[in-house]
């Protein structure tokens, strides 16, 4: 049973999605539970092959039709890709929970709709993280773009053409990406991962390789909104609504990032990477200028969610840049903050769910007076802040903690100034906000004792959006608390043996 | 002088399959780029893909190669699902190229939907396809 | 020298009794209930630490570890000579304070109150947190977390210049962590491969002279509560806070934090030899020199009486730094008692201030013309105060002094004598006139105020009691004077 599991994860979400769509026209109401079911078999089964597969040491496989590899599509799950899948149903299922109100409210007659792409758009994403083909992935990835596309579009009014936008840049990152697979193709014969890996040592000093590394590396370049193709992400996702946004910016830019280690470590090797063509330094220099360009640019923002997504784009930045450093502690850190910050950005957008719920706005404005008429909804963004600040026990401060050692580790003291930089950075931009919700409006009440906890009007946000909220919040501590163990036991038999 | 220039005829003769998609990517990619009319841009995309679907198709084919069919006559065993191992692989195109390039026709052609679909979107919002008079009109409030 | 640990939940039960009663203090309905579970955890505090020290004067230290983060680091507690030093002080302090914020805010009918309790609650944690930490890691958790906890303290008001003060707090303080300790905290553990506090640090071996000062250098300004110039700028804005704030935080905790901070870094992590060796003591104690004597020429030119304290304090904090940087057994024992002396001399003095605006209204010294006829027990207090920081029996401050000066003459760096001289000379400077002002100048007698003749009552006891503890510190300074024998011994090895 748990050896179809791989196959189950994609199957169920992808079903459930085409019975919502024909669904939606019978009963609307059904739409919603079964949506939540499917993502809650999802996550249970990512669970369930993520405690085989640290128990076992071995990864898992499944051959789709029967076929083996390197003939037929296989589907490969070791820890880094189980790790990643938990992650993935957990987000989307929290968020489609909690989503549940404004899904109502907002899109009215198309909530079936909505969910039947919400659910495509996730097992996308687990068939990327799952697939051990270079073209199935190519596959999954246009179908989780195109399902992000009509996702983003039923957001605002603006939001069709941030959606356009974000398109036609994402079409030209997967195809490259195509033709990044087709070079391979025409070098090695081969499509299936482990396959390539076998074949490409042998072929270092071809110029159809480089070529091919190229196009896959620029494609998910552009995908992953790193500087200066990053263009499309801030329209995109600014103008989304709450609940897709809750589901596309958490994962996607992460998901990307998994696939670009991914390709590097299991496709193309480390020898390759770090060693033949030593792009390490640049790819660093590239985050560099990411993170620089990410923190400065969210300073400029007005607009609560436009701002989150720049501090998107500087976090991206984190984890290119501490994959390229490429070192034990670089690569650990990129990988934990792969979970870190897909967390963190599910806090901060729910936070941002809530706020547009309650106060029918998305600008900074709307947090005037917060500490006091939504506490415990400000205490988890509170929280979430100094994840993203890096402040102890939060887990933002461990991934930092390897990040700034691979830093040390490999001598790039810049990459170390960027990332110190970057989090004085996010502190400025959230305790202008904490300064918002605490101290304005400015009143005059500097005396009277106001009493117990209840008077003074604490309209919080509904149960159903606070719940999970307060969950994901606390779980950053506990994610921060284990996250020596999640390395040691999970991430570091994701690192190639040969990396110090 | 002429070897030099039977050299260059020869290079771009035996890669003329590449060439044609480099150039046809890049129209496509300066139409997706440069153009102004949204409509444009997405003709642009497509013949942006369309060139990796020629890339693709054009690797697999070979010089004598025929389509990758087997006629029942050619097996020789009484079993009729088996595949007879006279069955000479070099006389036949690569067939896995075309059934990848067809999934992506199908991913080219779902992009396009969407892509008009947000077009009339905007379209109907704006009541122009052309980005600069859109672009007015959103620092316009 | 290997010290005899024991097993046991104490340091985190400590940390942890503040935390677990903000619930409570939350939902309380009465405001004295509400007190009451303040002084609860203030008095469970207290006892849990005092509970400890019989082992740690003999030598024991009580360790504990409360999370394994990483296999070789962890949120961990280490209850030794020089952490209980510093838990007594801040902890026996919580309990004095919160008998003063009573009566504080309510006779200036203070709002928000439950808040500024819970938070009270949630920094003094830190503190002891900070106090018993066992590694560099949950030195820099509970540092901050302190720095978050004191922030809606410190903007109470919340109004205007609450909030630029709090700006300028927040600069300096997380700047000072994030941009610098942070960093200098990575290094450390990239070349060393551990950040426990130990004997003689963790550095030899592991880091040359100048990466050894560097990393020196970005502690000492990293860790900004300690008030180093020109980390301190801070402190003078973080006036705008309620006094017992004030009182508590800034001549107690918050600053001392940094004080400690630096110098368990100095001694745990850099060790005492390599200071010497690289000749980093100097130049830190030069650092702390200039801090001192610039600090209480600054003190002069205050005129309102927070401030003006404030910038004492700021001169008194570089005295703890220099003692331990002179590196003799003198010169360490004298700067960490200051710890405790300054503690209890500078409470008292932040009470009187804040007695008298409770009383009057009255924020500046020009303005206390007189004030000693109508408050003659807050002056007295003050007068006490004013003595042990200054350093004159008969006053727990003479004794931290008198170590320090002996510090100076052990090490034979003379230049350092002559800044202690010059500075307890301004330090009279600054604060007998205030005492002058108020005893020996005629009150004109349309200043005459008659809303209220002395304090609260509440404010009153508190300042009584602190002033009174200055005072028999001087006559029996235990258990201070043999915590910091015994961590100075621990730090030499």
């Amino acid at each position: 049973m748990l050896n179809t599991f791989p196959a189950i994860i994609i199957v169920v979400p992808l079903l459930a999605a085409l019975l919502i769509a024909g669904i939606s026209f019978i009963d609307r109401r059904a739409c919603f539970p079964i949506g939540v079911a499917a993502l809650l078999i999802s996550f249970a089964g990512a669970v369930a092959m993520l405690v085989n597969v640290v128990s076992t040491g071995v990864a898992m496989e499944y051959r789709f039709g029967g076929w083996a590899g390197p003939m037929g599509i296989v589907y490969v799950i070791d820890h880094l890709s189980a790790l990643v899948l938990v992650v993935i149903t957990g987000i989307a299922l929290v968020n489609l929970v909690s989503s549940r109100q404004t899904i109502i409210d907002e899109l009215k007659e198309k909530d079936g709709a909505f969910v039947a792409l919400y659910l495509l758009f996730t097992a996308g994403l687990v068939g990327m993280t799952a697939t051990g083909d270079a073209f199935n992935l190519y596959v999954l990835l246009e179908i989780t773009s195109l399902s992000g596309y009509a996702l983003i579009g039923l957001g605002s009014e603006r939001a069709p053409l941030a959606s356009l936008k974000y398109l036609f840049l994402g079409t030209i990152g997967a195809t490259f990406y195509l033709v990044g697979v087709g070079y391979l193709y025409i070098a090695t014969g081969s499509l299936n991962m482990v396959d390539l890996a076998t074949i490409i040592p042998g072929l270092m000093d071809s110029g159809v390789i480089l070529f091919a590394f190229i196009f896959c590396m620029t494609g998910l370049f552009v995908k992953m909104a790193m500087f200066p193709v990053h263009g499309w992400l801030p329209g995109a996702y600014s103008e989304a609504s709450s609940p897709a946004a809750g589901l596309i910016a958490p994962l996607t830019t992460k998901v990307m990032i998994y696939i670009l280690i991914r390709i590097c470590l299991s496709v193309f090797s480390v020898e390759y990477v770090f060693a033949n063509l030593d792009v390490g330094q640049i790819m660093v220099w590239l985050a560099i200028a990411t993170i620089v360009f990410g923190s400065v640019s969210a300073l400029a923002q007005t607009n609560y969610r436009r701002m989150l997504t720049y501090i998107i784009i500087a976090e991206v930045g984190y984890m290119v840049g501490g994959f390229f450093l490429g070192n034990k502690m670089g690569m650990s850190g990129a990988m934990l903050h792969i979970v870190n910050d897909a967390v963190m950005t599910l806090c901060l957008f729910m936070v941002a769910g809530i706020v547009v719920n309650r106060m029918k706005t998305d600008d900074r404005d709307g947090f005037k007076g917060l500490f006091r008429s939504m506490p415990f909804t400000m205490a988890g963004f509170v929280l979430a802040a100094l994840s993203i600040i890096g402040v102890p026990p939060t887990c933002g401060f461990f991934s930092k903690w390897y990040l700034i050692l691979g830093g040390v580790a490999a001598g790039n003291y810049w990459f170390v100034a960027a990332l110190i930089f970057s989090s004085l950075v996010n502190a400025v931009l959230f305790f202008r906000l904490f300064e918002i919700a605490y101290f304005e409006p400015f009143g005059d009440d500097h005396h009277g004792e106001s009493p117990g906890a209840g008077a003074v009007g604490i309209k919080e946000a509904p149960m159903i959006m606070l719940l999970p909220f307060l969950a994901v919040s606390f779980l950053l501590i506990v994610l921060g608390v284990y996250s020596g163990r999640i390395v040691t036991n999970i991430i570091y038999f994701a690192i190639p043996g040969g990396i110090i | 002088m002429r070897g030099y220039n039977m050299d260059l005829l020869n290079l771009i003769a035996a890669k003329a399959n590449y060439w044609t998609y480099i150039i046809l990517m890049m129209v496509g990619f300066y139409a997706l780029i440069a153009k102004n009319n949204l409509v444009k841009k997405i003709v642009g995309m497509t013949i942006f893909q369309t060139a990796v679907l020629l890339f693709y198709v054009s690797m697999s084919t070979k010089k004598g190669g025929t389509i990758p069919i087997l006629h029942h006559g050619e097996t020789t065993s009484l079993d009729p699902g088996h595949v007879s191992a006279l069955v000479n692989v070099a006389d036949y195109v690569n067939p896995l190229p075309h059934v990848l390039m067809l999934t992506a026709i199908v991913v080219g052609v779902a992009t396009l939907g969407v892509a008009l679909s947000l077009a009339i979107k905007v379209y109907k919002t704006y009541g122009t396809l052309e980005e600069d008079e859109i672009n007015l009109q959103l620092r316009n409030g | 020298m290997t010290m005899e640990t024991i097993l046991s939940v104490k340091p985190l039960l400590a940390v942890l009794v503040s935390l677990a009663v903000i619930p409570f203090i939350v939902l309380s309905k009465d405001r004295n209930v509400r007190e009451g579970w303040t002084f609860f955890a203030g008095a469970a505090k207290f006892l849990l630490i005092l509970s400890m020290l019989p082992a740690v004067l003999k030598g024991k230290d009580v360790v504990y570890t409360a999370v394994q983060i990483f296999p070789n680091l962890g949120i961990a507690f280490r209850v030794d000579a020089f952490g209980m030093l510093f838990a007594l002080v801040a902890s026996s302090l919580w309990i004095i304070t919160s008998i003063y914020s009573v009566g504080y805010m309510r006779s200036l009918d203070e709002h928000s109150q439950t808040r500024y309790f819970s938070f009270f609650a949630v920094a003094l944690s830190a503190t002891i947190g900070v106090a018993f930490s066992a590694n560099l890691l949950t030195l820099y958790l509970f540092y901050e977390m302190l720095s978050l906890a004191t922030y809606p303290l410190v903007t109470h008001h919340q109004d205007k210049e609450a909030r630029s003060s709090g700006r300028k707090y927040l600069l300096y303080i997380l700047g000072g962590s994030i941009g610098l300790a942070l960093p200098a905290m990575m290094i450390t553990y990239h070349f060393t491969g551990t950040l426990d506090f130990t004997t003689q640090g963790v550095m030899v071996g592991n880091i040359n002279s100048g990466l050894a000062l560097l990393l020196s250098l970005m502690f000492l300004f990293g860790f900004a509560k300690v008030g180093i110039m020109p980390m301190h700028s801070w402190l003078p804005a973080a006036m705008v806070a309620p006094t017992p704030v004030s009182a508590l935080l800034h001549a107690v905790a918050v600053v001392k934090v940094g004080a400690f901070s630096v110098v368990r870094v100095l001694t745990g992590i850099v060790g005492v030899d390599l200071l010497a060796q690289y000749h980093i003591s100097w130049i830190i104690a030069a650092i702390a020199s200039i801090t001192i004597v610039v600090a209480s020429l600054i003190a002069l030119s205050q005129d309102e009486l927070k401030r003006r304290l404030a910038f004492s304090t700021i001169g008194q904090l570089s005295y703890i730094v220099l003692g331990v940087t002179l590196l003799s057994t003198s010169g360490m024992t004298g700067g960490i008692l200051h710890i405790a002396m300054h503690a209890f001399g500078k409470i008292t003095l932040f009470f009187c201030a804040g007695a008298i605006f409770c009383a009057t209204g009255i924020k500046n010294i020009s303005e206390m013309k007189g004030l000693g006829r109508q408050m003659p027990i807050t002056m007295t207090a003050f007068l006490i105060g004013s003595l042990s920081v200054i350093g004159l029996p008969p006053c727990g401050g003479f004794i931290s002094k008198w170590y320090l000066v002996l510090g100076t003459v052990e090490s034979g760096q003379l230049i350092f004598l002559l800044v202690l001289l010059v500075s307890s000379l301004l330090n009279a400077a600054y604060f007998l006139p205030v005492f002058y002002n108020a005893f020996f100048v005629r009150r004109s007698e349309e200043l005459l105020d008659n809303r209220l003749n002395e304090a609260p009552r509440w404010c009153l006891v508190a300042l009584m009691i602190t002033s009174g503890i200055s005072i028999v510190l001087f006559f029996y300074p235990q258990p201070f004077l043999n915590l910091a024998k015994l961590a100075v011994a621990a730090a030499v090895g």
